[in-house]
Parts: structure tokens; C-alpha cells; sequence
């Protein structure tokens, strides 16, 4: 059996979006700032897609920007809102500890320039608290961006109260949606959220399209210096293609995700119960205030990269967030900003399913993942010392 | 291009000499509890020979695939010569080894020769540590 169960990194493409690119590389190839009519139409293939796109989130047309990725989206709003407060003397910035690098890095740089950044905690819970967000706000703060759910553990932070709490101190909010659009209800005006990233990629999309949504009113900088594409904030001409294939997929997953919700749901519980009953495991992250398809575990005395080298052999994709999956010495700042420690975020598991995932395939999963986990516990010197008493278990 | 080579892999899916020897002559251990990667070898020793060598490791596919290949190359060799071993030669033998992912066969390496110092050590014997 294949189990595709890494959709928070990449999502397989939706056919759909497929045909309609293809249609348009193959029919539409015009310049979308062209005057003549095949000009026009690829100009009208985006606006169309833009509407889609709007609409899908709750946006007006106008408020809606296309961008290479979540990556470029995130760098535009952040560095933009950092920069035009800067000219008004705010330069505080607040984030939090669990941020995608998009946006950690594009924070660090800022420090760099001269910024004061505070990253919130977020808890074992994988959550943010809004009265520690508003006890962090001062008179020079310019920007709140608090990511919407967690990449790693899928926890849904409280963004209705943020962009609350952010507005009544006259704050800009932005929040990297990356991981949540298509994937949970999104309402930009009733959130009250002033700026938006997504990636298509996520959503059964293109890779490499991506989409910022800024408030009318919010003045946006550019990035990217050149033409007047996306009124004049992001130069270069139009992706079209990936962008009409970025606006199919998107008003497909969201539907299929008012359809399938509970479904996922179900099966992510079942998941979570079944990983569960592995002997000193745990899940990351809140149980209930998570992605729809998120599961994610540590398990004590093993490895994570080993874990998912088996699962491959056995078929299934997924991710860990161990040190030794990512080329680097500490395993994921996600799991210690959640509190865990290194020997125990070695041993991390993510599992992100899709929209058609189906029992047997998560019975399959937790029937290979407890096989695994017991064969490399079973000459883990780590876990032998747990057993043997010789050191204490943490989970 | 796979992340390991057919040998690695070989190695990882089928580590040989797992295991623990309670009476060894000689037990050494590694960590490096930043990377994740933590080894533990056990030696038996008769008339300056690894008669029999068992490992346990907590890590990666490339920590795995060097234990196991590092207790393959030492299993039946006299002491001097399991001393020598290099975490190249360890990386050698398994077909090569990701850049990032050479660290993992340096801890093979130090895992074997610690458990020929505690040998050593326990046995009052003086150990050539020339090229350590
Ligand atoms: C939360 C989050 N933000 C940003 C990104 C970056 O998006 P992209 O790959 O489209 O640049 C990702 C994707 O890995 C993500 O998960
Ligand atoms: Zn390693």
C-alpha cells in the first residue's frame, strides 16, 4: 500500500488545475500587458482568477496579489510593514517562537537593520495567548504576524481575538495562512485580518505561485523592482498559468473541504488514538485546536530520520523533525518552542493527510509506525537505559 | 538520486551484529546528543582478537548503516588494527556518505576505539595510540 502522508510539505496536483494550465500555456501565451486581444484575454484569465481567488477568502479583487510563493508573500508583507513603520519611528516588531523560517528569517534580518523583534511563546499547547500578545504591545510596535496554523503541529492559533487585540491598538496584522487556506473556513473581513500569505502548492496548486492579500487602506512596498504588474507592488509579468491554476485549485480544495472536514477529522482522531497506544509517545500540539489532517508525535528512544527511511520501504511519506532529517544540528524550533526537548524532538513523527484518506490507509499507518517504532527501539542504547531505569522517561 | 547509496540502505534495512554482549571485554559509547546520534559497541576480546563485536545505536540511517559497517570491518581483526579504523574507511565501504552525514561514521569510529580503551584500560594493557 502508498500512503502519501506528507501534505503540509507539498499536496499532488489537482487535475483540474492541470487542464486549466495546460490550456493556458498551450492557447494563452500572451502577455497579460498587451493591448491586443490575446494580451487581453491572458489579462482577463487573471483577473478572473483574482475574483476566484478574492472570493474564496472573503477579499475584494483589489486586495489581492500574486506572488512566486508563501516564502515571497510572507518576506512582502512583513518587510513592507516594517519598513513604512519605521518611517512613523515604530520599529518594534512581534511574531512568535513557531514561525516559518519565511518569516523568522525575514524577522532576524530586520534585527539586523535595526528592529526589535519579540517572538511570543506558544506553549505546550502549540498556542499563542492573545493577553500575552497584548501585553506586548507598545507605542512603537508597527506589526503583529502571527502564523495561522502551524506547519509541524497544525495548531489553529486564536486569530479572530489577534486581529482584534491589533486593530483596537492600531496594529497591523499579518498572518502567514500557508498551511490553513483551503483547509479551514477563512474570512479575512470577519477575522479583520489586514495581510495574508498563501501558497498554492498546499492546496493541490502549482509550487512556486503564491498569494498576498492586503487590506484596502494597508499601503503595501514592493519587493521587486521593474514593471507595473500587480499595480506596481510586484514587477515581472504575470505567472498565468500558475495563477489560474493557483484560483482552480483553490475553489476546488475549498470545496472539498467544506465537504470533507469531518472526514478528515475523523480519521486525524483515529490516527492520534491509534499512534497513542504506542508505549511513551506523544502527540504535539493541541488535540482539538489543530489542521484537520495534522497528526504529529514524538516517540521516545528513536530517531526520527531512521523512522522515515522504514516507512519509505514500507511505502509512506512522511516527515520528522528531527536534526538529522534537516542537515542541521538541532532538531525542529517548532518542537522546542513547544517545550520539548532534544532527545524527545529527535524521535518526532508528522503525518499530514490528504482529502481522500481512508481507514484502511490510517490503520495502515499505525500498524507500520508501531512496527517500526518497536524494531528500532529494539537496539536503541537510548532506550534500553529508559527501560532498564538507568535514565528517566520523559513521555 | 536516492539520499543514500544501495549499500547504505543494505546496512540500514539490515544492520548486522545488533545486539549487546553482557560479558564484554570492552564497552564503548558515543553521543552527540545535539546531532541526535548515539552509539554503543560491545567487544569481546580473546588473545588480542575482536572475537565478537554487537552494537546499538540510537540515529540516523547513516548513524545505523556505520555501526554496522564499522563492526563488520573490525569483527575477527586484532586489537591494533581495529584501533586504525577511520571513519573514511567506514564511509569507504558503504559506497559514500552525504557530506552533512559524515559526522555519523566519525561516531562509528570513536564508539569502537572507546571500546578499546575501556579493554585496555580494564585490563591494565598498554594501547598504541599513535594516529589517535
Ligand atoms: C507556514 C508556511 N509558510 C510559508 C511557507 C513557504 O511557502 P512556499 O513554499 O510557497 O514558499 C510554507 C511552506 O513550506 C509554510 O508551511
Ligand atoms: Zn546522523
Amino acid at each position: 500500500m502508498n500512503v502519501y502522508a506528507d501534505n503540509a510539505a507539498t499536496t499532488r496536483m489537482s487535475d483540474t488545475a492541470i487542464e486549466v494550465m495546460l490550456r493556458c500555456m498551450k492557447e494563452e501565451y500572451g502577455n497579460p500587458s498587451s493591448l491586443y486581444t490575446i494580451g487581453q484575454r491572458a489579462k482577463e484569465i487573471l483577473e478572473e482568477a483574482r475574483q476566484t481567488v478574492a472570493a474564496e477568502i472573503g477579499a475584494e479583487p483589489g486586495e489581492i496579489y500574486f506572488t512566486s510563493g508563501g516564502s515571497e508573500a510572507d518576506n512582502q508583507a512583513i518587510r513592507s510593514a516594517a519598513l513604512l513603520g519605521k518611517r512613523k519611528g515604530k520599529t518594534h516588531l512581534i511574531s512568535t517562537a513557531f514561525e516559518h523560517h519565511a518569516v523568522l528569517h525575514t524577522l532576524r534580518k530586520l534585527e539586523k537593520e535595526g528592529f526589535r523583534v519579540t517572538l511570543l511563546d506558544v506553549h505546550e499547547d502549540g498556542l499563542v495567548r492573545p493577553e500575552e500578545l497584548e501585553a506586548a504591545i507598545g507605542d512603537d510596535t508597527c506589526l503583529v504576524t502571527v502564523m495561522y496554523a502551524n506547519n509541524e503541529i497544525g495548531t489553529i492559533q486564536p486569530v479572530d481575538e489577534i486581529a482584534k487585540i491589533c486593530a483596537a491598538h492600531g496594529v497591523l496584522f499579518h498572518t502567514d495562512a500557508v498551511q490553513a487556506v483551503a483547509h479551514v473556513p477563512i474570512d479575512v473581513k470577519k477575522s479583520g485580518i489586514d495581510m495574508l500569505s498563501a501558497s498554492a502548492h498546499k492546496f493541490h496548486g502549482p509550487k512556486g505561485t503564491g498569494i498576498l492579500y492586503v487590506r484596502r487602506g494597508v499601503q503595501l512596498l514592493n519587493l521587486i523592482e521593474g514593471g507595473g504588474q500587480e499595480k506596481g507592488k510586484r514587477a515581472g509579468t504575470e505567472n498565468v498559468a500558475g495563477i489560474a491554476g493557483t484560483a482552480a485549485a483553490l475553489k476546488e480544495t475549498a470545496e472539498a473541504m467544506r465537504e470533507k472536514t469531518e472526514h478528515i477529522t475523523a480519521m486525524r482522531d483515529r490516527l492520534i488514538e491509534g499512534l497513542s497506544k504506542i508505549p511513551h509517545s506523544a502527540l504535539n500540539g493541541d488535540a482539538k485546536k489543530r489542521l484537520p489532517g495534522n497528526v504529529n508525535f514524538c516517540f521516545e528512544g528513536i530517531e526520527g530520520e531512521s523512522l522515515l527511511l522504514h516507512l519509505d520501504d514500507r511505502g509512506i511519506s512522511a516527515s520528522s523533525g528531527s536534526a538529522c532529517t534537516s542537515g542541521s544540528l538541532d532538531p525542529s524550533h517548532v518542537l522546542l518552542a513547544i517545550g520539548r526537548v532534544h532527545d524527545v524532538a529527535h524521535g518526532s513523527l508528522r503525518l499530514t493527510l490528504g482529502e481522500d484518506i481512508t481507514e484502511e490507509e490510517v490503520d495502515y499507518l499505525i500498524e507500520n509506525v508501531a512496527q517500526v517504532v518497536e524494531h528500532l527501539r529494539g537496539f536503541s542504547p537510548v532506550w534500553r537505559d529508559l527501560v532498564q531505569g538507568k535514565r528517566e522517561f520523559i513521555l | 538520486m536516492a539520499l543514500y547509496s544501495e549499500k547504505v540502505m543494505d546496512h540500514f534495512r539490515n544492520p548486522r551484529n545488533v545486539g549487546v554482549i553482557e560479558d564484554a571485554d570492552g564497552i564503548g559509547e558515543v553521543g552527540n546528543a545535539k546531532c541526535g546520534d548515539i552509539m554503543r559497541m560491545y567487544l569481546k576480546i580473546e588473545n588480542d582478537i575482536i572475537t565478537d563485536v554487537k552494537f546499538e545505536t540510537f540515529g540516523c540511517g547513516s548513524a545505523i548503516a556505520s555501526s554496522s559497517m564499522a563492526t563488520e570491518l573490525i569483527k575477527g581483526k586484532p586489537v591494533s588494527e581495529a584501533m586504525k579504523l577511520t571513519n573514511k574507511a567506514v564511509a569507504e565501504a558503504l559506497d559514500g556518505l552525504p557530506a552533512y552525514k559524515m559526522h555519523c561514521s566519525v561516531l562509528a569510529e570513536e564508539a569502537i576505539r572507546n571500546a578499546l580503551l575501556d579493554y585496555a584500560e580494564k585490563n591494565n594493557l598498554p594501547i598504541d595510540t599513535v594516529g589517535m
